[in-house]
């Protein structure tokens, strides 16, 4: 049986890790080899790192941690922040990556996705959608960190990258991110229908509930979270036990 | 021993190069004839497109040398179904060395199967070690159907082929260099064949 994935985020400036991670049995809290490693013994699926710098020279710091991080950790990753070209992804697909995730460069260019499937394989291609809902809209993307906001409407916008050659859909719900309050079921629910390559849920995990929720009625592939482990509010072996009691199939 | 990874600029050859590398055992990245021909031991990885993969090993003639190799070779995702007659990718002749097809999924379920699903029907020295149902990590699109060969398989929603062997060719569907403790288990198992 195919099982449903966990998977921490960690958001990495300069090299390091940011948003305060709390591991006493870590010695540096800040090391994103160290905390990848830890991950992967308790069980996490996959891990995604998302580059949160700006400048170009961080860029480069960036593609050395990826090497690193492959080089210690025996479960796959993804990576994303800041992609735009052909030539950032073989970086960092040469560099020891599993995956690359692109959003706004998607949206400015939409061909990307195909040429990036084309060149290297529709499984080292997800597509990192972020949505927010209005009233008046609808749900719609938004592109460069969820500051702007595109004419895409969120089902459409999935269903043309999966067509382009997206091999993964990683769908953040912008009204649920941070509030802890769980995961937007309906739209992640009516992606994952509307597409035939996985969804990766995110935005809004606060209850071992919450991804039991996500994975039994929005019918997604996987679900991501970051600060509820990083600040240990949650274990992913503890999470795993519950989902398994509650009937989901997970590995353990 | 002279341990030589493939390299035909089809994939990510640096994860297997890692994971060899945390067993510390040294091996030698090559696309060269006579390199890869002199080996004790060959591993084969590939990730990404059947043809494409097929036009680079054309164009430095290693598509007449896989064939003919004697040694423990060691096939990796598409690196395994290169190994066999043909593919639904691309309608591409393939090695030709397993006289097997290359069928895409057809099923309900989210296609590429993509994360950790189990091994089922352990049947080889490869698997030594392992545990029935052992979890392993999973990303390909197109499968090989249960054949003579299969050493292993995996349901998605019907059984496939997880492993082949044919002779001295060993071959696996899935990453073991990203399936945690139980990859590295089946590297080693293979190194030891």
């Amino acid at each position: 049986m195919l099982t449903k994935r966990i998977i921490p985020c960690l958001d990495i400036k300069n090299g390091r890790c940011v948003k305060g991670v709390q591991f006493e049995n870590i010695r540096d809290a800040g090391d994103p080899v160290e905390l990848a490693k830890w991950y992967a013994q308790q069980g996490a699926d996959e891990l995604v790192f998302l580059d949160i710098t700006a400048t170009n020279e961080e860029r480069k710091t960036f593609a050395e941690l990826v090497r690193d991080i492959a080089r210690h950790i025996d479960i796959p990753f993804t990576v994303g922040g800041g992609i735009g070209a052909v030539a950032d992804v073989e970086v960092l697909l040469m560099a020891g990556a599993d995956k690359v995730s692109i959003n706004s460069a998607a949206i400015r260019n939409p061909h990307l996705v195909a040429e990036l499937a084309k060149r290297f394989g529709s499984q080292c291609v997800t597509v990192a959608v972020d949505t927010k809902h209005t009233e008046a809209t609808g749900w719609k993307v938004f592109a460069r960190a969820g500051t702007v906001e595109t004419p895409h409407a969120t089902v459409d916008w999935c269903r043309q990258v999966a067509d382009l050659g997206a091999g993964e859909i990683l769908l953040t719900s912008m009204n649920n991110d941070g509030t802890k309050a769980g995961f937007a079921l309906d739209i992640t629910g009516a992606v994952s229908e509307a597409v035939s390559v996985p969804v990766v849920a995110s935005g809004g995990a606060g209850t071992m509930q919450h991804f039991a929720d996500v994975f039994h009625q929005a019918k997604a592939d996987a679900a991501l979270a970051a600060s509820l482990f990083h600040f240990r509010e949650l274990e992913v072996p503890e999470l795993k036990a519950f989902l398994k009691q509650e009937g989901v199939d997970v590995r353990i | 021993m002279n341990l030589v990874i493939v390299d035909y600029k089809a994939g990510n050859v640096q994860s297997v190069m890692f994971a060899l590398e945390r067993l510390n055992i040294q091996a030698t990245l090559s696309c060269d004839f006579e390199t890869i021909k002199a080996a004790d031991k060959v591993i084969f990885p590939g990730v990404g497109e059947a043809s494409s993969a097929m036009e680079q090993l054309k164009a430095r003639n290693l598509d007449k040398l896989l064939p003919t190799l004697e040694q423990p070779f060691f096939g990796v995702c598409l690196g395994m179904q290169l190994l066999c007659q043909h593919s639904e990718e691309g309608e591409t002749p393939l090695l030709g060395i397993i006289p097997l097809e290359v069928k895409r999924f057809q099923t309900d379920l989210k296609v590429p199967h993509m994360g950790w699903n189990q091994l089922e029907h352990l049947a080889s020295p490869l698997f030594a070690g392992l545990q029935e149902k052992e979890y392993a990590y999973y990303v390909h699109s197109y499968y090989v159907p249960l054949s003579d060969y299969t050493i292993a398989q995996t349901s998605y929603p019907e059984p496939f082929s997880a492993a082949l062997h044919y002779k001295n060719f060993y071959a696996v569907q899935f990453h073991p260099e990203k399936s945690g403790p139980a990859g590295s288990q089946i590297l080693k198992n293979f190194l030891a064949l």
